[in-house]
């Protein structure tokens, strides 16, 4: 108690960096209902799609023609289908597909498209302006759909395939963004300044450009799980993704529009989980923006 | 600055351009100058006199147009034009070092000032992290920012601009610089944080034994700070002396037109003395004195033949005023030999 302290200033801990700017950024992406929302929705449906073996009461392959074109009860909450299948359990696997897809292609076109769009848009050059660019330009002069359509149909029907040709669809949008960001930081003094302090361009590019680019990099891709997600489904729905019998929402929502009008419980619970899906992704990837924009109070 | 140091810095003839698609426009047309271990050499000149040029080359970040087209740039005895790229990123930031005029932009938004500072430090020398940052945190002591401790784990957007230049300063000095280059490292600051940055770097030079190379426009600021003075005008070095020769006493027009025109608390004018005209752009550059077509006491001469750098008692000066020649030239008269009006065509180099 009668112990003096031994400077007058304030004994204030010091933060690790690192927790306090988590703590700035968490508290950021709580302000934003919207985004909580999303975020919850989102979390949800991964819970669901890691768990689907435990949480469906079906097996969502299981066929029983006893019960057939059901509405939804408290046997079959989402009804059947044509096959007696239970759609709850199909579209809780269905969950596992189309995050799987949302993911996995995201995750091939970042892979190819950061490390080309950091290289083109840090040395320039003919590379960059006559090769890399012209042939984005070609790859997004084509609707996304059609050319996964046009790739899943050369690498052959099936998830892994439609993954794929979807990850290389999304592939270009994301060396443009890249490199655009790149070509805008290069300039900035703070790269100047580092070349000035003697960092390698690796260095340079690796920690310094990139994580400046973080935050445009993370919405898209948070824009591109949804948007990969409807193409998912759309091949699927044409035939292309997802094969019979494992649910897909694609897949079963074309399945659905031949009873639209019997029984349009088919179609409509995977369309509004891929409605769902989308917004929710997309809400929760406006909040990631904010949250990590360093400079937003 | 009578007698005669070690030039830490010697700048020899140096040449540089820019490459176009067919042609090169040449911007510094042999430049030569030295800065001597210890001492504050402020360049000054207009903006778009090849200042910051000269900075860059020296540092080898001149943007990817841009090319040394000949001369040499000696530090510490080593031709640095000829070294390589990695040869130069060892020198950068270690012994050559650089402040650049924006502290609001030239640290990285998205690390602590902290982790800046300290990764310099760990690319020049084979230290740890935790040696990195008391290292750091030894910066920041040194250039009296506040609390240094905690102001390690800021963000840039978290501090003022003295301060964000305070950190720039302590990052370029963590390794122990021989050489500071300074552009225009007052220039975005207001004047009282001016004046502190100035007396910082003036306390930290003489500390140190660093020399500095200042950039500058600002006469105020280079009556302050520097040792010695060096004049620049469209790519040519035009005038060289030691700080209070230069003010009491200068020699060429162009700098006798930039003292005159700096405002005086005692005198009361209507209007500040100018310089008419501006910098002729590199395409248009007059054949002789790069000067002659803003010179009020132009010769006829003037127009074609270019004057050569006259060294008097450490103090150097480009023009012809200064020559035995001077006197035999022939009045200006507005016109050519051939008695046709002197059209800019003539006026400009082929």
């Amino acid at each position: 108690m009668a112990q003096v302290e031994e400077t007058h200033l304030p004994k204030e801990k010091i933060e690790n960096p690192r927790v306090r700017m988590w703590k700035m950024m968490f508290g950021r992406l709580f302000q934003n209902k919207l985004a909580v929302f999303g975020g919850v929705v989102t979390f949800g449906l991964i819970f669901t799609a890691i768990f689907a073996a435990w949480l469906a009461p079906h097996d969502p392959t299981e066929q029983n023609y006893s019960a057939v074109l059901q509405g939804p009860s408290l046997e079959y909450w989402f009804g059947t289908d044509n096959l007696g299948r239970d759609l709850f359990s199909r579209v809780i696997y269905g969950a596992q597909v189309s995050l799987q897809a949302g993911l996995i292609s995201v995750g091939i076109a970042l892979a190819i498209g950061v490390p080309i769009g950091l290289i083109s848009g840090y040395y320039r050059g003919f590379l960059d302006e006559y090769i890399i660019m012209r042939l984005t330009d070609a790859m997004l002069s084509i609707p996304a759909l059609v050319l996964a359509l046009a790739l899943a149909a050369v690498l052959g029907a099936g998830l892994t395939n439609a993954m794929i040709a979807i990850g290389l669809v999304l592939t270009p949008n994301f060396i443009r963004l890249i490199r655009g960001e790149v070509l805008a930081h290069r300039e900035k003094e703070y790269v100047e300044a580092g070349k000035a302090s003697g960092i390698s361009d690796f260095k340079l590019i690796i920690k310094h450009i990139l994580p400046n680019t973080m935050a445009p990099i993370m919405v898209q891709a948070t824009l591109a799980i949804a948007a990969a997600i409807i193409v998912e489904a759309s091949l699927s729905y044409l035939g292309l993704g997802t094969q019979p019998p494992d649910p897909s929402w694609g897949s079963m929502l074309a399945n659905g529009q031949g009873y639209l009008d019997s029984a349009p419980w088919i179609a409509l619970f995977p369309g509004f989980f891929i409605f769902l899906t989308v917004i929710s992704i997309n809400l929760f990837g406006d909040g990631i923006r904010d949250m990590l924009d360093p400079k937003m109070k | 600055m009578g007698e005669k140091m070690d030039a830490q810095l010697k700048v020899e003839d140096l040449h540089v351009g820019f490459k176009q698609k067919k042609s090169s426009v040449n911007i510094l047309n042999g430049v030569s100058f030295q800065v001597y271990k210890g001492e504050t050499l402020c360049i000054v000149g207009e903006s778009g006199c090849g200042k910051s040029l000269t900075s860059l080359s020296i540092m080898g970040l001149l943007p990817k147009q841009g090319e040394v087209q000949g001369g040499k740039i000696e530090f510490e005895g080593e031709n640095l034009v000829q070294k390589n790229m990695k040869q130069m990123s060892r020198l950068r930031g270690n012994d050559l070092s650089m402040i650049f005029q924006e502290p609001m932009t030239s640290l990285n938004p998205v690390h602590t000032v902290g982790k800046q500072v300290a990764e310099v430090v760990r690319t020049h020398r084979q230290v740890g992290k935790k040696e990195a940052y008391s290292r750091a945190l030894e910066m920041f002591e040194l250039v009296g920012i506040p609390s240094p401790a905690e102001r390690l784990h800021n963000y840039p957007h978290e501090l003022s601009g003295g301060m964000r230049q305070r950190v720039m300063i302590a990052m370029a000095l963590a390794c122990n610089p021989k050489l500071l280059i300074a552009d225009e490292p007052t220039t975005a600051l207001d004047v009282t944080i001016q004046a502190q940055i100035l007396e910082l770097l003036n306390d930290i030079k003489a500390e140190r034994q660093m020399s500095i190379m200042m950039i500058t426009h600002d006469l105020g600021v280079v009556s302050e700070v520097a040792d010695r003075v060096l004049v620049m005008y469209a790519g040519e070095v035009i005038e060289c002396a030691n700080n209070r020769q230069l003010f009491n006493n200068p020699q060429h027009p162009y700098t006798q037109g930039l003292i005159a025109s700096i405002p005086k608390l005692k005198e009361e004018k209507d209007e500040l003395p100018i310089i008419e005209g501006s910098v002729p752009s590199p395409e248009k550059m007059p054949k002789g004195c790069r000067f002659s077509t803003r010179c009020p006491f132009a010769k006829q001469e003037c127009l074609t033949d270019s004057p050569p750098l006259q060294e008097a008692e450490e103090h150097t000066v480009r023009c012809w005023m200064h020559t035995d020649r001077w006197e035999e030239m022939t009045p200006w008269k507005g016109v050519d030999e051939d008695g046709r009006e002197a059209t800019e065509q003539d006026l400009i180099r082929s």
